[in-house]
């Protein structure tokens, strides 16, 4: 080996030599898989934008987004998404009003108060929650959630958006405990410490600095969370039932749009009829909802970047 | 309460000052492991007091104990006693959200919070049931950091959109406006260029007849210029701290005199 320091010869060249294989290869492999993502994606939108289509051509959009009856399958049919969508709507929000509390103070308590060893085994308790399959949930919801449920309000039905309502919430909650936790400690310890040095307790510290520091991350937390819960599907078709309802209700049977799309993908339901269709008007509903959310999410985690940079 | 005569001269200061912090044999313990020891010495009252020294001699450390924020660091103790007029620092009925309203602090990198230049100032004021006016607490405590004239158009941004010199003015403001009774300082000056240095040191001249000051700087010429009383650390022990004249010019001690001629190693 030449010791640079000591290299008089100063004559070398910079154009390329060799062409690196290796590199080029993984290069192009990437692109492939990059490609293959991107195709997936687009072939399933062209898919539910080809089959909505031919839906509105049998039923006019102002029906599907207006009528408030969904009698898909039976004669005299009537096609209003209202009651899909409400009961989609009811179960997030029943979610939503019992996981935005929760998760937000286990964060808060996570980030701000519990030291090291509570972080240490509360942590991956959340992540092993994350990870039981929902189809355990709507189980749990069935044969404890609502017998519990029976024993205080005793007209329950046995399907029942409530019990629905409060799995899903159980299950989101880890999404926006530890989503929330890490958009808390990614507040700097310096400004913290700013307010200690301004005679603010911790309880103030929290509140007005902390939270609002790490207020995006936040609110992305609790978006990404009721997106989990719109798509939700195993979990409500298994304790909320299959009857699209319109009421203000929580003690009944109500369908969401994705036990709808369980119902129909399960059943011998031929392809090609109006019926069959149906799946991808609901299915493009769904998917409009959530990438909206999604896009929404990701422009508040953007201005999240911005403040920090 | 200890009195001190000042003997020094030539910069007029021959008045009397009373204690506002006395260290006897303070240590402070990181999981045991000593990084202050035995510290003794005293902080008198509308004096500048910098302590100076090697990296990682425990100068931070011993800021840090004087307003209780080592508390959020874990594993730490102190040994010893740190009275603050004549109140134990660390006893059993004190409330150390207190003890950092009246000592403030100012930190190394400039921390405003993500909130307006205004309620940067304000906060911690209201949530201490601050009483008078808010509008003229912000604009006094801006003109003491020299920092008026710069924002008084827009103190309705975002603290964030300043210069890094500004912030740091900006945290001096902020600090200020709880009229502390101690003003903590560490390396307020390491982050900033020479022309903002320059202005926080003016500032240092304002304050000194209104505040007591405790500065960690590592820039001996700094110590120098502003400070009254000056502390000389190493490996966690005081080595030395008298009238800053003396330190410079007559230090008692061989590793002083090492250190503030820069032939330290
Ligand atoms: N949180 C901590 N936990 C454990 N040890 C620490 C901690 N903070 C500081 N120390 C140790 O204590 C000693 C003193 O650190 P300190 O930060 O007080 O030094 P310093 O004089 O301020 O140095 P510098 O001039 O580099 O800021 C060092 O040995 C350091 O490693
Ligand atoms: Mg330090």
């Amino acid at each position: 080996m030449n010791d640079p320091a000591n290299n008089s010869g100063l004559s070398f060249s910079i154009h390329k030599g060799v062409t690196r294989w290796g590199e080029t290869g993984i290069k192009f492999w990437l692109r492939i898989c990059t490609a293959i993502s991107l195709f997936t994606t687009i072939a399933i939108v062209v898919l539910l934008l080809v089959e909505s289509f031919g839906f509105f051509r049998e039923v006019s959009p102002i029906e599907f987004f207006f009528g408030t009856r969904w009698v898909p399958l039976l004669k005299p049919s009537s096609y209003g998404v209202l009651p899909l969508l409400w009961g989609t709507m009811l179960i997030t929000v029943g979610a939503a009003v019992i996981a935005i509390p929760l998760g937000l103070a286990s964060a808060i308590y996570l980030s701000e108060y519990a030291n090291d060893q509570v972080r240490a085994w509360i942590k991956p308790v959340l992540e092993l929650l994350a990870g039981i399959p929902t189809v355990v949930y709507g189980y749990f919801a069935l044969t404890f959630v609502t017998p519990a449920l029976r024993s205080v309000i005793p007209d329950i039905q046995v399907f029942n958006a409530l019990s629905a309502a409060i799995v899903v919430g159980i299950m989101i909650l880890p999404t926006i405990a530890t989503l929330s936790d890490n958009a808390l400690r990614a507040v700097p310890v310096s400004l913290r410490q700013a307010a200690y040095a301004v005679g603010a307790t911790s309880y103030e510290v929290t509140t007005s600095i902390v939270v609002p520091a790490g207020l995006s991350g936040v609110m992305a937390s609790f978006l990404l969370a009721i997106s989990r819960a719109i798509g939700e599907t195993m979990a409500v078709t298994l304790a909320a039932g299959q009857t699209p309802n319109l009421d203000l209700t929580l003690l009944e049977s109500i369908q969401t749009m994705t036990a709808y799309i369980v119902q129909i993908s399960l059943g011998d339901t031929p392809s090609g009829g109006i019926a069959y269709q149906t799946l991808f008007a609901v299915a493009a509903v769904l998917f409009a909802i959530t990438l909206m959310i999604n896009v929404i999410s990701q422009w508040i985690l953007g201005r999240f970047r911005e403040v920090y940079d | 309460m200890a009195q001190a005569e000042y003997v020094d001269a030539t910069t007029e200061k021959k008045k009397t000052s009373e204690a506002v912090l006395e260290l006897q044999e303070v240590s402070v313990l990181y999981s045991g492991k000593p990084a202050v020891k035995k510290v003794s010495c005293t902080i008198w009252r509308n004096r500048i007091t910098s302590i100076i020294g090697p990296s990682g001699c425990g100068k931070s450390t011993l800021l840090r104990s004087l307003n209780r924020m080592n508390d959020f660091v874990d594993g730490v103790s102190i040994e010893g006693n740190i009275l603050f007029v004549g109140q134990n620092l660390y006893g059993d009925a004190v409330d150390p959200v207190e003890v950092r309203r009246r000592i403030g602090m100012v930190f190394q990198k400039p921390n405003p919070f993500p909130k307006s230049i205004y309620n940067n100032i304000s906060w911690g004021p209201s949530i201490n049931g601050y009483s008078g006016s808010m509008d003229e607490l912000v604009e006094r405590s801006l003109q003491q950091a020299a920092l008026w004239d710069e924002v008084k158009d827009r103190l309705q941004e975002s603290a964030l959109n300043l210069s890094g010199g500004q912030q740091q003015r900006l945290c001096i403001a902020r600090a200020l406006a709880m009229e502390p009774q101690v003003l903590l300082m560490d390396e307020p000056c390491s982050a900033l260029d020479p022309i903002s240095t320059a202005h926080i040191e003016d500032l240092l001249f304002e304050l000194q007849s209104r505040y007591t000051i405790v500065i960690v700087t590592h820039n001996m010429q700094q110590a120098a210029r502003v400070s009254d009383y000056t502390a000389f650390m190493e490996m966690g022990n005081l080595v030395e701290f008298g009238e800053t004249d003396q330190i410079f010019t007559r230090p008692e001690k061989k590793r002083t005199e090492e250190y503030v001629t820069g032939r330290f190693g």
